[in-house]
């Protein structure tokens, strides 16, 4: 298997090079091509952060101000009124006024949904999924190869393939429309988390597992006492990219949600670009929007860096 | 194996084992019957029916194939669709690329993974309409520059030539980050003793990349290809979200034709049937992929 293979090496990788690194890097010599390399890593960077400085630069303008100053690199006219509007903050002839479309927006509540969505089916995928890890990795039983070769099958399913047939059954046992509806058919497992945690569970030690079962601890006992608090790092890497992806979804939520009640950010955020006031595309409050959705990432991200940026080597094929 | 104390003892283990694993994949296993295996029979099962979701579906055979073989609006959305892919994959690879090789010979820096990394976060959705406001052709910045550097503004998303590669490169702008840290993993798993005697030996940075790096990071790359490919194909926020299909279907890509045949006009039986032959091109292009590049070895051997 051509993932186990990434996996293995890069566990490896990160502690055992660090050293050897920053030891070569003493003893690297200036040169031309050196600089030149630090150019191209240094424009690359400005590429990678400029929308985010532009989105919040524009978050606190004045639609007004922003049409006479489009390139002031600091925030024309500085104002928090693309917030208020985003929140349904302020009054309708006051967001007319300021170039809103008065159309209501109620992101408080769309950031509760996303919250809510991505937290059930982050929790519950991956305790499911570490629980079915667990039962191929560790536990003996008939077929268990066969039926681990059928669920690996899945992995050949393109993911947009599933959701017009997942729709129609949706549909059919009515919850269109609803939180449940979006979060219902990724809540289960995905093969991919399946795969990645057994690599995990059949690396863990078999002695201290054999001493548990000896002093009498059941196999349930044994996973939740003992494999899952053996595995926080890979369980943490994978529920970071399972929360990242299940917030940032917006085809699937798109087709289930129809009404303010059930609208998750990125929904919200297209139906908001959708609603142009006459006087032309309302982009402070569109910018404002944008950063609320992005923000609650970033934040987790910035808590979190280190062990996201050393976990996506091992993450491999997701 | 090993664990087998006494005789007695291996029936009873084995047989507790299979009750607690099947409480313990029960969960799963429902999850992945009813919305993966299901779905996907019934995908099939539904390319040959005609089905408006309001009432049951009808057998119609291969009539919705022998349409789509004639729908001059699939060609050309199969087209706009790998048009994407090329932009798209292209730049994609070669920035990764680059930006992984740049961070592998300069600096070990969590802080500079994080940036590259920075976008990924974002949702294709945010991604999209940040864009499409930097490339705004009346107030955008980007389009303020076009106009400083002496050229006329561009029409990014609104123009047929310019919309599938402006929404191509966003996606890089998203997705590189992750790329490149997919083929930094890699790097690291070259053993620098490798760069070390090739430097002894008076090799420049330029050829090592070219007889170290490349072929010892092949089986990765081509791995990050066939996800990234598989990724690309399916595309859809960043469409629906700037040029949505326009202009005159310039950016009708494969998902946007079928989300609109399904949800704009209630065809959920030709939409499948365009899902199915999505899939057969991926599953085509992933075993030529697969043949072509020997992704399941290894040079370091």
């Amino acid at each position: 298997m051509t993932a186990t293979t990434t996996y293995a090496q890069t566990q490896s990788g990160p502690d055992a090079r660090t050293e050897q690194s920053s030891g070569k890097q003493g003893r690297r010599p200036f040169s031309y091509g050196r600089l030149l390399a630090w150019a191209a890593m240094i424009v690359i960077t400005l590429i990678t952060l400029f929308p985010f400085y532009w989105m919040l630069r524009t978050a606190l303008s004045t639609n007004t101000a922003l049409a006479q100053a489009p390139a002031s690199p600091l925030p024309a006219d500085f104002s928090f009124g693309g917030f208020l509007r985003v929140f349904g903050l302020q009054s309708t002839e006051d967001a007319l006024a300021e170039g809103g479309s008065g159309g209501s927006l109620d992101f408080w509540r769309y950031l509760a949904n996303s919250v809510l969505v991505s937290t059930v089916i982050t929790f519950c995928q991956v305790l499911f999924s570490a629980m079915a890890a667990y039962a191929f990795a560790r536990l003996r039983w008939r077929g268990r190869d066969a039926v681990f070769g059928f669920v690996l099958g899945g992995l050949m399913v393109p993911t947009v393939f599933t959701l017009l047939p997942n729709f129609v059954l949706i549909k059919e046992v009515g919850l269109v429309d609803s939180l449940f509806g979006i979060a219902l058919p990724t809540m289960f497992m995905t093969p991919f988390a399946v795969f990645f945690l057994r690599q995990f569970f059949m690396n863990v030690s078999r002695e201290v597992e054999e001493a548990a079962l000896i002093d009498g601890a059941g196999k349930v006992r044994v996973f939740f006492q003992l494999i899952l608090p053996m595995s926080t790092a890979p369980i943490a890497t994978l529920g970071i990219l399972t929360y990242i992806t299940a917030w940032n979804d917006y085809f699937w939520p798109l087709m289930v949600s129809y009404s303010g009640s059930s609208r998750v950010l990125t929904v919200a955020l297209s139906v908001f670009r959708a609603q142009t006031p006459q006087t032309g595309t309302d982009w402070a409050g569109l910018m404002a929007a944008t950063v609320v959705a992005a923000l609650p990432m970033i934040l987790l991200f910035a808590l979190l860096a280190k062990r996201i940026v050393n976990s996506i080597g091992f993450s491999g094929i997701k | 194996m090993a664990v087998t104390k006494s005789a007695s003892a291996v029936p009873r283990r084995a047989s507790g084992d299979a009750r607690v694993a099947a409480a313990f994949i029960a969960p799963a296993m429902l999850g992945y019957l009813v919305f993966l295996v299901w779905p996907t029979l019934r995908g099939v099962y539904l390319s040959f029916t005609s089905f408006d979701l309001l009432s049951s579906e009808k057998w119609v055979g291969l009539d919705n194939y022998r349409r789509l073989v004639n729908d001059p609006v699939f060609w050309d959305s199969l087209g706009v669709t790998l048009h994407y892919v090329v932009v798209n994959i292209g730049v994609q690879t070669v920035v990764a690329l680059l930006i992984a090789v740049l961070m592998h010979r300069l600096t070990n820096s969590s802080l500079l993974r994080g940036i590259v990394l920075a976008p990924y976060l974002v949702s294709n959705v945010v991604a999209g309409i940040v864009w499409l406001w930097i490339l705004d052709t009346q107030l955008g910045v980007g389009n303020e520059m076009v106009e400083a550097l002496g050229f006329d503004r561009i029409a990014f998303f609104g123009d047929a030539a310019w919309a599938i590669p402006t929404i191509a490169l966003v996606n890089v702008w998203r997705h590189v980050g992750y790329t490149a840290l997919l083929i930094f993993a890699g790097l690291q798993s070259i053993p620098s003793t490798i760069y070390e005697a090739g430097r002894v030996d008076g090799a420049s940075e330029w050829r090592m990349f070219w007889a170290v790096t490349v072929p010892l990071l092949r089986p990765v790359l081509s791995l990050v290809l066939i996800i990234t490919v598989i990724g690309s194909f399916q595309v859809f926020d960043t469409v629906s979200v700037t040029s949505d299909g326009k202009p005159a279907n310039a950016t009708n890509v494969l998902q946007l034709y079928v989300y609109d045949l399904a949800f704009g006009r209630l065809q959920f039986g030709y939409a499948s049937a365009i899902s199915v032959a999505l899939m057969l091109v991926l599953t085509v292009i992933t075993v030529v992929q697969y043949r072509l590049a020997r992704a399941g070895q290894s040079d370091l051997d």
